[in-house]
């Protein structure tokens, strides 16, 4: 614990010195606040603006949860379906890479036009972005169970039902949330992604890619700096809440939670 | 075991075993173990000793030849057979009590039935205060025990045993060794045992058998005529040593053949 009080001490004393750093620049070499706004001027566009940055936040965060939750539901489906057979995941494993490959931000226009701009849309491009990870580490943990597990099971008459559900998805769990910590980081950059096309369906109130927009058209670049700042806190709330929930089901029995706890 | 001897349990008739176009791993096998009999089988590495096993639980079929267990084909006599591991293949995510409960689940045997069987395994094999454990937290011998007691749970008639305790320490092996053969002396189950070592098998069996590679075939049968029980002092007797001989001798003419 006192390790990781060092740790986290020796982060503050960085950003400290960076925001000390950024505040003597900005005074020293005269940079106009619409370019670079110094720190004090960031802190004090989030307090003015508290409640229109706390409705952003909001709003992102429920696209970008969104999602992600639908991405783990539909990627385990679809991982259920290619831990059936060499031959579905031959045939079908390709696409899971498209997905992946697909700049998303070259498909996001096409989304917005078939389902019209605000939430539905940008909840879309969340999920699409999160699926491929999701997929990926579901299939391989599905698959990766030791062939001695599978016989053990076999000499008890297991049907395959009873394989799946006792052996193959709980030997998947630890997978799932490796995709799931994947996923969680780049669902909010799907959202943000998505907000940038997709804008608001109500005017003046948007996730925080539509507010960067908009601080950004009006010129507006120390509240630019607080939504910035926004997106990055809340991607990294997203990934310490699915460490946690990773460390609260798997610290148990294996490997990958128990750094956390042991060290 | 005195009437029970002459009754067979497994019979191996003409069973050859080929992989793709290889070599017969095995060739016409032609094998009787009797019920209540402990068979060890030995050998060098590719005669085929683990595929024996494999063949006698069902997980893979002969190519030609008939095997019978309990007088029915391999599968359908799965009931009453358990197998054991190289590896104690436990489920990291299941305590104890779950791992040893696991055969017993899977043939629906209800939770309280259940229950009760796997609190008298864990007293069977000394396992109580770890019941609650995962398998993380137990050394390499325990396993294994979490592992023997799992499969001792569903009362099997047979019992194979791939290389259980290849993997332990010796001073671990031969208290495993001991008890392995005080709960043979309650449960009255066959056992086939596949090791490569001498020693071992010796001390656990009532009949050893040497197997020669390229293709596997039997070699030679030697019967372990020591008395039961059987215990640590078994292994200083005179009739123990010139047995490991006797067996060493045999493993040697099927190495140098």
């Amino acid at each position: 614990m006192k390790k990781y009080a060092v740790i986290l001490l020796n982060a503050a004393a960085v950003f400290a010195a960076l925001l000390l750093l950024w505040q003597g620049l900005d005074l020293a070499l005269h940079v106009p606040p619409y370019m670079l706004p110094p720190p004090l001027a960031v802190g004090r566009a989030v307090i003015a603006r508290f409640p229109s940055l706390m409705t952003s936040l909001a709003i992102t965060s429920e696209e970008a949860a969104g999602g992600l939750a639908a991405s783990i539901v539909a990627g385990v489906l679809i991982a259920l379906i290619f831990a059936q057979s060499r031959w579905i995941r031959r045939m079908l494993y390709p696409y899971t890479i498209l997905l992946q490959t697909v700049p998303i931000v070259a498909v996001a226009p096409l989304i917005i036009m078939w389902i019209g701009p605000g939430t539905a849309s940008v909840t879309l491009v969340a999920f699409i972005i999160c699926l491929a990870p999701i997929i990926a580490n579901t299939t391989q943990g599905l698959i990766s169970v030791e062939p001695n597990l599978i016989h053990l099971f076999l000499m008890h008459n297991a049907s395959r039902l009873q394989i799946l559900t006792r052996l193959r998805l709980p030997h998947a769990v630890p997978s799932l949330f490796v995709g799931i910590r994947i996923a969680a980081g780049i669902s909010v950059i799907g959202a943000i992604t998505g907000e940038l096309f997709a804008g608001s369906s109500r005017v003046g109130e948007g996730g925080l890619g539509y507010s960067i927009l908009y601080a950004a058209a009006q010129l507006q670049t120390d509240y630019l700096f607080a939504l910035v700042l926004a997106a990055t806190v809340l991607g990294f709330a997203f990934f310490f809440l699915v460490m946690f929930l990773e460390w609260y089901f798997l610290h148990n029995w294996h490997e990958s939670a128990r750094t956390l706890t042991d060290e | 075991m005195s009437a029970d001897v002459q009754v067979p349990q497994i019979t191996l008739t003409g069973v050859t075993k080929t992989y793709g176009s290889n070599p017969p791993v095995l060739k016409n096998i032609d094998l009787s173990i009797a019920k209540g009999e402990f068979v060890s089988l030995i050998g060098p590495s590719g005669c085929g000793k683990s595929t024996l096993l494999k063949l006698i639980s069902g997980l893979t079929s002969a190519t030609s030849g008939d095997i019978l267990v309990d007088g029915m084909t391999p599968l359908n006599a799965r009931e009453t057979v358990s197998y054991i591991f190289q590896d104690a293949t436990l489920l990291p995510w299941r305590t104890v009590t779950g791992n040893v409960g696991l055969g017993l689940e899977l043939e629906h045997v209800s939770r309280e039935v259940r229950q009760e069987k796997v609190q008298s395994l864990l007293e069977l094999v000394g396992l109580t205060h770890v019941a609650r454990s995962y398998p993380r937290q137990l050394s390499g011998g325990m396993k294994m025990r979490v592992s023997v007691a799992r499969a001792l749970a569903t009362r099997p008639r047979l019992l194979l045993m791939d290389e259980p305790f290849g993997a332990l320490d010796e001073m671990t092996r031969d208290r495993l060794n001991e008890e392995l053969l005080r709960l043979r002396a309650e449960q009255n189950w066959t056992a086939v045992f596949v090791t490569h070592s001498v020693a071992e098998a010796v001390f656990l069996s009532t009949r050893v058998i040497v197997l020669a590679p390229s293709p596997g075939r039997i070699a030679q049968e030697i019967p372990i005529p020591l008395p039961f029980p059987r215990s640590s002092e078994t292994r200083e007797s005179p009739q123990f040593e010139s047995l490991v001989t006797e067996v060493s001798r045999a493993l040697r003419g099927v190495h140098a053949a």
